[in-house]
C-alpha cells in the first residue's frame, strides 16, 4: 500500500501540493484528474524523488515486506528499485546509450537489489524481445538510442516496455495518454490491464476521460489547487465529461 | 619533502618501484648530449643530429600561446637520462631483464614473460629512459616487421632511421619537439615491410620511474607500401608532487596504399586535488601520409597529467590519402588539457574527419584546439569536424578554438560544436530506473563518447571505459 498523508510541495517557492492525502490499496487502480497547473505532475514527480520539488511536510510511504519504507527519505533509484515506476509524460532522449543496454542495466540493477543472480546480455535480449512484441514496437527499436529519434508514441511505448521488464508494485503514468493516437493508446491501455495483479496498483495522471474507455480505475479524484477536491467511481469522470472542473 | 602526499584520486599506477637506476645529474649542456650518446654507443650522425638539434634549442623560447598556466619549467633542474642499472645495455632475452622490473609491470597489468604474454600483441617496453624489453620477436620476424626499441634501431637499421627520422616532425618543428631531438633517450621504432599486414597489434608502454627526470621518448613508425599496422600506446607514472616534464615525439611515415592506425590511452600522473605534482605531457604527433591513398588515424583517450598539450596531426600529401583523429579527454581536478589537431590537406581528393569529446569536471579546464587547412592543390578535399564538451558541474570550463584555412575553393568543410551541461533531466531518468549517481553519469558519459570508443581495438576500448569510469567515481558524487 501507497500512503500519502498531509503532503505540502514547493516548486521554486510556490506552494503547489497542500496538504494532499492518498492511500492507494494494492490491487487497485487510481486516477486523477484535474485542470492544467492543478499539481498533477507535481505528485508524481514528488514520489519518483525529483531533486527540484521540495517536500516542506508530509509523509509518502510504502509498505513492503511488512516494514513501511518512507519514501520521502530515499534517492530515486532507490525509489525505482523499491518497486516505484514513473511512466514519464516526456522520457528524454540519450543519444549514445542503445536501448537494450540500457534496459539491460536497469533490469540487472533491479536484480542486483533483490539479491537475483544478474541476467547476461544474450538472456536479457530474448526477454526483450518478447516483451516488445506488447508495446507493438519493432524489434529495431532495441538497438538505436534510448528514444533518441522516438516519435512522442514511440517514446511512451518505450516506457511501458521498461515497465513490463521492470516489473514493479506500483506504477504512475504522468499523463500517458496524451499525445497518443488510438492505436497506441489502446496498446498502452492492454499493457496495463494484462499487468494488472491483486498485488500491483496503478495511478494514472490524466487531462482526458479518453483513457477510461479503456482502463476501468477503481477510484477517480479531481485534483484543484493542489488538493483532492472529490473523490469517486468511474460516473465522476462522466460529470465531469459534462460540467467541467469549474463545475464540480 | 618529509610530508606525504596528498592522495588524489586512486590512481593504482601512482606507486614507486625500487629498482637500482643510473640517473644522470641534473642540468642540460653539450656534455650532458655527447654523454647520453655515448651511453647509447650511438654512431657519429647521431651525435651530430642531436647537437645540431641543441643549438637550434637554445635559439627557441618555450612557446606560451595556450591557455593553460604553470610554472616555468626549468631545464637545469631535469635530470635527462635515468636507466634501470641492470639493463643499460638491451637484454638478450627477458631472463636478463632486473625481476623488480619484470614485477613492475606485473602490477601495471602488462605481463612481458612470455607465457604470459597478451595474444596478439607485441609490447615494446620503456622504463624511464630505456626500452626494457621487447615481446613476440619471433612471429614479427616471421613477417619481416621491424619492432624494437628506437636506440637499437640507431644501430641495426641507421639507412632507415636516417632517412625518416625528423622527416614528419623536423627538429626545429618547435621547441619541445626540438628538446627532444637533442635529448631523447629512447622510443619505439616500427617498420612494416612492403604489402605486409601486421598479424599482430604493436604496443609500447611507457613507464616513469625516477624522480626528477625528464622523459623524452621518440618512436618512429614507417608503413611502407601497400602495409597495414595498428599501433597502441599506454603510459604511467608515480605519484609524486614535484611536476614532472614528459616531451615526446611521435612521427609516423606511411606510404602508398598503407594504413597505420595508432591507438593511446594517456594515464600519466595528473597530479592532487590543489592541482600539486603531476606530469607535463608536451607531445608532438604527426603522422604524413606521403604516398597516394594511405590512411592514418589517431585515436586517443586523454585521461591523466596535468597538464596535456598535444595536437596529433596528418599531413595529407599522397592524393586521395585520409587522416582521422578521434579524441576523448576527460579533465578533473586542477587538470589542464588543450588537445585537438591539425589535418593538412595537400594532395588531391584528401579527405578527413575530426570527432573531439571533451568531458571536464571540478576544476578542470578542457580545450579542443584544431586547424583544418586546405592547401591550393588540395583539389576536392573534404574535412568533417565535430567537437563536443560536456561540463560536469559548475566550476570547470571547456572551450573550443577551431581554425579553418581553405585555399582551394573546391573543398568541402564541415563543422559542428556542442556545448552541454551533463544533463540533470537524462541524469534523473536514468536514476529513475535503478542506476545510482556514479552508474547514470558513466552510462551518460560513454554515451557521450561512444563514436571515439567505437574506434579502438576491442581490448583497449574496455581498458578506456573502465578507465574513464574510474576517474569519474572520484570525481562525481
Amino acid at each position: 500500500m501507497i500512503e500519502i498523508k498531509d503532503l505540502n510541495v514547493e516548486v521554486e517557492g510556490t506552494k503547489v501540493l497542500k496538504n494532499f492525502n492518498l492511500k492507494i490499496e494494492p490491487g487497485t487502480i487510481h486516477a486523477i484528474m484535474g485542470p492544467n497547473g492543478s499539481g498533477k505532475s507535481t505528485l508524481s514527480k514528488v514520489i519518483a524523488r525529483h531533486p527540484d520539488y521540495e517536500v516542506t511536510s508530509g509523509s509518502v510511504t510504502m509498505d513492503k515486506d511488512f516494514n513501511d519504507v518512507d519514501l520521502l527519505e530515499l534517492d530515486p533509484d532507490e525509489v525505482s528499485l523499491n518497486g516505484v515506476f514513473l511512466a514519464n509524460q516526456y522520457p528524454v532522449e540519450i543519444p549514445g546509450v542503445t536501448n537494450l543496454d540500457f534496459l539491460h542495466s536497469a533490469f540487472n540493477n533491479h536484480c542486483k537489489f533483490q539479491g537475483a543472480d544478474e541476467v547476461s546480455r544474450e538472456e536479457f535480449e530474448q526477454m526483450a524481445l518478447e516483451k516488445i512484441k506488447d508495446v507493438k514496437l519493432s524489434p529495431n527499436f532495441l538497438y538505436r538510442g534510448l528514444n533518441d529519434g522516438f516519435s512522442g508514441g514511440e517514446k511512451k511505448r518505450n516506457e511501458i516496455l521498461q515497465m513490463l521488464l521492470l516489473n514493479p508494485s506500483f506504477s504512475i503514468f504522468d499523463e500517458t495518454d496524451s499525445g497518443l493516437d488510438i492505436d497506441s493508446l489502446k496498446t498502452v491501455c492492454e499493457c496495463l490491464n494484462n499487468a494488472k495483479d491483486e498485488t500491483k496498483s496503478f495511478l494514472l495522471i490524466t487531462h482526458y476521460k479518453r483513457i477510461l474507455d479503456f482502463i476501468k480505475p477503481d477510484f477517480i479524484h479531481i485534483l484543484k489547487d493542489g488538493a483532492i477536491v472529490k473523490t469517486g467511481s468511474i460516473e465522476l469522470a462522466d460529470q465531469l465529461e459534462e460540467k467541467g472542473y469549474e463545475g464540480l | 619533502m618529509t610530508e606525504p602526499i596528498k592522495k588524489s584520486k586512486d590512481y593504482k599506477y601512482g606507486f614507486i618501484s625500487d629498482v637500482e637506476s643510473e640517473t644522470l645529474a641534473k642540468g642540460l649542456s653539450e656534455d650532458v648530449i655527447k654523454l647520453i650518446s655515448q651511453k647509447k654507443e650511438e654512431p657519429e650522425w647521431m651525435l651530430e643530429f642531436r647537437l645540431k638539434a641543441f643549438k637550434e634549442w637554445q635559439k627557441m623560447i618555450e612557446p606560451h600561446w595556450g591557455t593553460h598556466s604553470y610554472d616555468p619549467v626549468d631545464y637545469q633542474d631535469i635530470s635527462y637520462f635515468s636507466a634501470p642499472k641492470k639493463s643499460t645495455s638491451k637484454p638478450e632475452s627477458l631472463n636478463d631483464v632486473d625481476p623488480e622490473l619484470l614485477k613492475t609491470f606485473e602490477k601495471l597489468g602488462i605481463p612481458l614473460s612470455e607465457q604470459k604474454r597478451i595474444t596478439g600483441v607485441a609490447m615494446d617496453v620503456v622504463f624511464d629512459s630505456v626500452s626494457v624489453a621487447t615481446t613476440q620477436k619471433e612471429e614479427l620476424d616471421k613477417h619481416g616487421i621491424v619492432f624494437c626499441s628506437i636506440s637499437e634501431a640507431i644501430k641495426e637499421y641507421p639507412e632507415l632511421v636516417k632517412k625518416y627520422l625528423a622527416s614528419v616532425v623536423p627538429v626545429k618543428d618547435n621547441f619541445f619537439a626540438c628538446l627532444n631531438s637533442a635529448v631523447f633517450t629512447d622510443g619505439s621504432f616500427c617498420y612494416i615491410p612492403k604489402g605486409v599486414h601486421s598479424p599482430i597489434d604493436l604496443s609500447t608502454y611507457f613507464r616513469i620511474n625516477a624522480e626528477e627526470t625528464g622523459q623524452f621518448e621518440r618512436t618512429l613508425i614507417i608503413a611502407d607500401e601497400g602495409s597495414y599496422v595498428n599501433y597502441l600506446e599506454g603510459c604511467t607514472a608515480p605519484q609524486r608532487d614535484e611536476n614532472q616534464l614528459h616531451a615526446a615525439v611521435v612521427e609516423i611515415a606511411v606510404l602508398k596504399d598503407a594504413e597505420v592506425r595508432y591507438s593511446t590511452v594517456q594515464n600519466w600522473y595528473a597530479g592532487d586535488q590543489e592541482g600539486t605534482g603531476g606530469i607535463y605531457n608536451f607531445v608532438t604527433k604527426r603522422a604524413k601520409c606521403i604516398g597516394e591513398n594511405s590512411k592514418v588515424s589517431w585515436t586517443q583517450v586523454e585521461a591523466g597529467s596535468a597538464i596535456t598539450w598535444k595536437y596529433p596531426s596528418c599531413i595529407l600529401q599522397g592524393d586521395n590519402s585520409e587522416g582521422k583523429f578521434f579524441s576523448v579527454a576527460l579533465t578533473h581536478d586542477r587538470m589542464q588539457a588543450d588537445t585537438g589537431t591539425k589535418m593538412v590537406h595537400i594532395g588531391k581528393n584528401t579527405k578527413s574527419t575530426i570527432v573531439s569529446k571533451g568531458i571536464s569536471t571540478e576544476k578542470s579546464m578542457n580545450n579542443y584546439r584544431g586547424q583544418v587547412k586546405i592547401m591550393p592543390m588540395a583539389e576536392n578535399a573534404r574535412n568533417y569536424s565535430q567537437c563536443d564538451s560536456m561540463l560536469v558541474g559548475d566550476e570547470c570550463t571547456a572551450n573550443t578554438f577551431p581554425s579553418i584555412e581553405v585555399k582551394n575553393n573546391s573543398s568541402t568543410v564541415e563543422h559542428e560544436a556542442s556545448t552541454s551541461k551533463l544533463s540533470e533531466d537524462q541524469l534523473f531518468y536514468l536514476k529513475s530506473r535503478g542506476f545510482d549517481e556514479e552508474k547514470a553519469i558513466s552510462l551518460l558519459v560513454n554515451g557521450f563518447c561512444k563514436d571515439v570508443f567505437k574506434t579502438l581495438p576491442l581490448e583497449f576500448s574496455v581498458e578506456a571505459v573502465k578507465l574513464i569510469e574510474m576517474k569519474l567515481e572520484n570525481s562525481v558524487g
